[in-house]
């Protein structure tokens, strides 16, 4: 049997205004997937998060959570939910003992079945040191961690997580992934927006939105073997010439340092000119393996140039 | 070379704590210096002192030739600061934004406007000009409020988290205009949890617990604190245990949907490698050589995951 389908967006339009935020976008969060939100500042990320949690309606198509639309949804569907927004309004005055209870007490959580929850939040988060410190002296990466608690209060079915880790450190920020694959692998569905392709490629299916559309969506093995541009990596004496050619060049996709070295993914069919060009200038040209970040670029610029041409 | 921060056994207390342990560094004139550090390592109570809003508990630091403890006021105008959470008014323009800031900067009228239709080409934001900032994307008001931490013409730009939260293309925009910034003579210390960007600058520090641990090119920082051979192994079924128990191998983590294992650089073979693998059921098994990243850097000094907070 196939694992259930427990949120979907059908075909979903959206507008504020005159400004349409989603097009005609479809998604789906099955039980123990991962799945990755990704695209551009203003691409409709937040949008069609919220749209899923059902905290605004749509204008054309529909959201399901557990198969049934949000307009029809019985009263508790958004129990079986944890949502956590980018700025998650903890009480900064309150520890975080009294956070987590607050939280309960919004839920009617029975004090027996709190504690043991709270035991066990405490724990995976690693929190159980801070249990008594007022969340205003937190660190950033704890903040996160302790959201993350108080919206898993209720056992959801399903946790839905805009931006979770901006600003957070590297060291939190993957102990904050392996958290999130500790809950696929005991079958809830997660669904989290980034900036940070790293973090795509760390999900079991990655949809890439882009003006309000789905660009493509798929695993990301899947998706990176699709990729069909080329990728520079160049080392040169002198850094500043070769920049300024990447920089100018319409065969350039994109083009960052990595290190030493410059990385840039060249538009297929133009390897050899842009090859040629950067000998010229004294670089040493190697070809390297795309990563997710390459894709992305690459999918955002060929859908920007289709809709210029 | 002439410095233009001094920093001396820099110390600074709240109470019974220590955000800042005698800390001791020099920047020059046109660098571009990345500090980083966990959450609460006490990066921000640096930049803070640095830009004359602290006053240092003891040590000394002169910025832009002012003692900060001496004469806040002269540090102050002599640096521009963005802070994490850049304040901007939503209900104004873009222009409006830069004119309020040019005029608590003491700027005259005319000089103001003028220089901030300068910066707002400077930073790309001409067509935005016109704009309510609540309507700008985050990767433009991001811009925008570097052009007004810029607007006096300081020295010296402390940048705060500046791209935290945002989209890939914007923070290879930012960073442009940041190595430009630099090249024209204006010394940038920047913060970032992202260790991608922090190889774009000339030299790191990192702190550790309030305490700089570690400073040097990030190169040099690979050298010190990565030692060894390092690869990526990709494949599926691959058993993170198994690999761990190959002779030679110091550590190993997953790395997107691959491993990250590094080791001593003759007794860690390849072969090895592979038949322990083979051994555990992992197939299509890839190994090649990577160059560190200063995520490496980063978790090797700043240490794993659970160890702060």
């Amino acid at each position: 049997m196939n694992p259930a389908v427990l949120l979907e967006a059908r075909n979903v339009r959206r507008a504020f205004g005159s400004v349409v935020a989603l097009h005609d976008v479809s998604l789906r969060m099955h039980a123990g997937e991962l799945v990755g939100l990704v695209g551009p500042d203003g691409a409709g990320k937040t949008t069609l998060i919220r749209a899923l949690v059902g905290l605004i309606n749509v204008h054309g198509g529909d959201t399901l959570v557990d198969g049934v639309s949000w307009s029809k949804a019985p009263r508790d569907a958004r129990e079986r939910l944890g949502y956590m927004p980018q700025h998650y309004g903890l009480y900064t005055d309150l520890s975080v003992d009294e956070n987590l209870r607050f939280f309960a007490n919004l839920f009617d959580l029975p004090r027996e079945v709190f504690q043991e929850r709270r035991a066990h939040l405490l724990g995976i988060t690693r929190l159980e040191h801070a249990a008594d410190r007022p969340v205003g002296a937190l660190s950033g990466g704890m903040y996160k961690k302790l959201a993350i608690a108080c919206a898993l209060l209720h056992r959801p079915d399903a946790l839905v997580l805009d931006e979770p880790t901006n600003g957070v450190d590297p060291v939190s920020r993957r102990e904050l992934w392996s958290l999130l694959h500790e809950f696929v692998g005991e079958g809830m569905g997660v669904l989290v927006s980034t900036p940070y392709m790293d973090e795509a490629a760390r999900c079991n299916r990655i949809a890439l939105l882009h003006q309000g559309n789905v660009l493509v969506d798929g695993p990301p093995q899947a998706l990176l073997a699709g990729f069909h541009h080329t990728v520079f990596q160049i080392a040169a004496a002198d850094r500043r010439p070769i920049d300024a050619l990447l920089e100018a060049s319409s065969d350039v996709i994109a083009s960052t340092p990595a290190g030493e070295r410059l990385r840039a993914v060249v538009r297929r069919g133009r390897e050899e000119s842009v090859r040629r060009a950067l000998e010229a200038l004294g670089a040493t040209v190697e070809t390297a393996l795309p990563d997710f970040e390459d894709l992305y670029l690459s999918l955002v610029a060929d859908s920007d140039a289709g809709k210029t041409a | 070379m002439s410095a233009v921060i001094e920093v001396r056994d820099l110390t600074r207390r709240f109470g019974d704590f220590v955000a800042v342990k005698s800390v001791s560094f020099q920047v020059e004139r046109g660098e571009v210096f990345g500090y980083l550090g966990a959450n609460g390592a006490g990066k921000s109570t640096t930049i803070r002192v640095l830009c004359g809003l602290l006053s240092p508990s003891s040590g000394s630091a002169i910025v832009a030739g002012h003692d900060v403890a001496k004469a806040p006021e002269s540090v102050r105008l002599a640096v521009g600061y963005m802070s994490q959470r850049f304040s901007l008014y939503p209900d104004l323009t873009a222009l409006e934004n830069l004119d309020f800031f040019g005029g608590a900067y003491r700027i005259p009228r005319k000089e103001r406007l003028r220089r901030a239709e300068e910066l707002l080409a400077a930073v790309g934001l001409e067509h935005g000009r016109d704009a309510l900032v609540s309507s700008l994307p985050g990767g433009m008001r991001q811009r925008l409020a570097l052009a007004g931490a810029l607007l006096h013409k300081p020295a010296i730009v402390f940048l705060d988290e500046p791209t935290a939260g945002v989209d890939p293309s914007a923070r290879r925009r930012f960073w442009r205009i940041i190595r430009g910034l630099a090249e024209e003579g204006t010394t940038v210390f920047v913060t970032t949890h992202y260790m991608d960007e922090a190889e774009y600058c000339g030299r790191v520090g990192l702190m550790v617990d309030g305490k700089l641990v570690a400073l040097d090119t990030p190169s040099g920082l690979k050298r010190e604190f990565v030692p060894g051979r390092l690869v990526l192994v990709r494949g599926s079924l691959l058993v993170l245990d198994a690999i761990r128990a190959v002779p030679g191998v110091w550590e190993a983590h997953a790395f997107g949907s691959g491993l990250h294992v590094r080791g001593d650089p003759t007794a860690m073979t390849d072969d090895l490698m592979r038949a322990a693998l083979q051994g555990s059921g992992a197939i299509d098994v890839s190994i090649d050589p990577q160059v560190p990243t200063l995520e490496d850097v980063f978790l090797a000094v700043a240490g794993q995951p659970g160890s702060g907070g």
